[in-house]
């Protein structure tokens, strides 16, 4: 089950230069959220800072309070938060020495999940989720997970991050670097997995977030400038700037 | 429409020509760089062959003016001094690239890769004697262990700095990969940028141990070299590139002979340990596309 994810007040910089200036943002339980604004409007950032790999950039820090159901996940370990926290990149990033298989166990095997017959239902469970299961189930262990398709290699990779039993998804822009027909796939596959997580998904392409996401934010220049029911953010926006992306004046 | 394509076949000309001039100047540069190793190879085939035999790779060095006699000790000197030099060389230096690659982006690391470039730079034979100072003196003896490291010290520079580069090349995106899987620090670099960069870290890690298995200068007051069995980390060891450079400048037909041998058997040996590692470390790896 998903779990809500609460935002209060975050500021992220690089160095000196301030990314995010003061974000509150309340993303809801087994939800899919779209984030989208103009390039550089700190869209990324803001949803590597919701699993702490903004802070593993040199110079980069971060404050404010970020809480996942009940848990402060600026406290603690940022280890036991990525755990929690699955992520999927812009481009589709397997381990290239590994197989198929290996790479959806990766997260299993590496944090010293060692029993092969849960290993195995995991792996099947999460490439069945992942909508890969069918296209690659004769050649988990022959065939690198680098040699699979630009398309394929997303859903591996998505099927990587299922396979340690997250409780939320972060996308980050996951399907800019795919064709058409993947991107379907992969957002049949956002649909599906809202059922069971929370999932927050950075997209360039705002019929992507009118297409999937129940809820919409509209970043400019580090600032959430409008967050609401997708629907309202594309039919009746109430801010004059979210007006001027969504229609296509700038961005 | 004509006079386009003429212009476009005028120019493609002129280009297909320097095109062509290019490609062959690069073709002939990469022939003229196998020449030399393939020059040296057949040179000590053709003068190294006929000494090579059963007694050769068996058994210790005869007195002068006795017929036959081999190499087997400094045979079996030499793959004991390099398994000592990789005890010390390999570790340090896959260690030291570890955290100049992903650690060292620091005046340390800066001071430690500065620190390699010049003992790179440094003649084998003064490493030698450094060891000599450190090792061989406050033993009060020549032992293989001192040779082991002296060539251990040689192998350190390249195998980290090797290491670091081939580190560096494993895109950002795959460490961030195993970090959103919450998979901790330590274990990233192992499991996963190791893993990615090995095939890169093993050929620099090879072409430092060849290098090593090749030095004679280190060894000359380090493993000193004997004419004997000897099993004895702590007692003065033979080691081929010893052993070929006394036969060599010896004033005698028979050792000149049996010095062509050794060199032959010294390239052979390492072609097939590079081999062997390779085969044996490229089992169950994946080469994706990218």
């Amino acid at each position: 089950m998903g779990v809500g994810i609460n935002v209060r007040d975050l500021k992220a910089w690089f160095g000196v230069s301030e990314a995010l200036h003061g974000i509150n943002m309340t993303m809801g339980a087994n939800c899919v959220t779209a984030i989208i604004g103009p390039s550089g409007c700190g869209k990324s950032t803001y949803v590597r800072c919701l699993n702490r790999m903004h802070e593993t950039i040199p110079g980069a820090t971060v404050k404010g309070q970020v809480t996942v159901g009940d848990v402060d996940i600026y406290e603690g370990s940022a280890v036991d938060v990525r755990r929690r926290i699955g992520m999927v990149f812009q481009k589709p990033n397997p381990f290239p020495t590994m197989s198929i298989y290996d790479n959806v166990a990766a997260g299993l095997k590496l944090n010293g999940v060692r029993n092969r017959a849960k290993t195995d239902e995991i792996v099947e469970r999460s490439l069945r989720q992942s909508a890969l299961w069918d296209e690659v189930k004769d050649l988990l262990k022959k065939k690198s997970g680098a040699s699979l398709s630009g398309g394929q290699q997303q859903r591996l990779c998505i099927a990587r991050a299922l396979a340690v039993e997250p409780e939320v998804l972060l996308m980050d822009e996951p399907a800019s670097a795919l064709d058409p027909i993947s991107t379907g796939k992969i957002e049949e596959l956002i649909d599906e997995l809202k059922k069971d997580y929370t999932i927050v998904i950075v997209t360039h392409n705002m019929q992507q977030a009118a297409r999937v996401a129940g809820f919409t934010g509209f970043f400019l220049m580090g600032n959430l400038i409008e967050f609401d029911k997708t629907e309202k953010i594309f039919t009746n926006p109430s801010d004059k700037r979210t007006e001027d992306y969504i229609t296509g004046r700038f961005g | 429409m004509t006079t386009g394509s003429l212009r476009v076949q005028r120019i493609s000309l002129r280009r297909r020509a320097v095109n062509g001039l290019v490609t062959y100047a690069a073709l002939a540069a990469s022939i003229i760089i196998i020449v030399p190793l393939l020059a040296i190879f057949g040179y000590l085939l053709m003068k190294g062959i006929g000494s090579i035999n059963w007694a050769f790779l068996t058994q210790t060095p005869k007195p002068v003016g006795e017929p036959g006699g081999g190499m087997g000790n400094a045979i079996v000197g030499s793959a004991i001094i390099l398994g000592l030099s990789s005890l010390v060389g390999i570790p340090l230096g896959i260690g030291a690239g570890i955290y100049l690659a992903e650690f060292g982006r620091n005046k340390f690391g800066n001071l430690v890769r500065f620190t390699s470039d010049v003992l790179n730079g440094v003649p084998s034979i003064v490493v030698g004697i450094a060891v000599y100072g450190l090792v061989v003196i406050t033993q009060k003896h020549f032992s293989a262990f001192a040779g082991g490291v002296a060539l251990g010290i040689m192998m350190i520079p390249t195998i980290a700095r090797s290491t670091e580069e081939m580190l560096l090349m494993v895109p950002r995106t795959i460490r961030e990969a195993a970090w959103g899987l919450g998979v901790p620090q330590w274990r990233t670099t192992l499991s996963i940028t190791l893993k990615t960069a090995s095939a890169g870290v093993i050929t620099g890690t090879m072409l430092a141990f060849a290098r090593a298995a090749g030095e004679t200068a280190p060894l000359l007051f380090t493993a000193f070299g004997n004419q004997f069995w000897n099993w004895n980390l702590n007692q003065p060891t033979a080691a081929l590139p010893l052993q070929v450079f006394v036969y060599a400048i010896s004033p005698f037909d028979e050792w000149h002979r049996q010095a062509w041998a050794g060199a032959l058997v010294l390239i052979i040996l390492i072609v097939v340990a590079v081999t062997a590692v390779r085969i044996v470390t490229s089992r169950g790896m994946y080469r994706g596309a990218a």
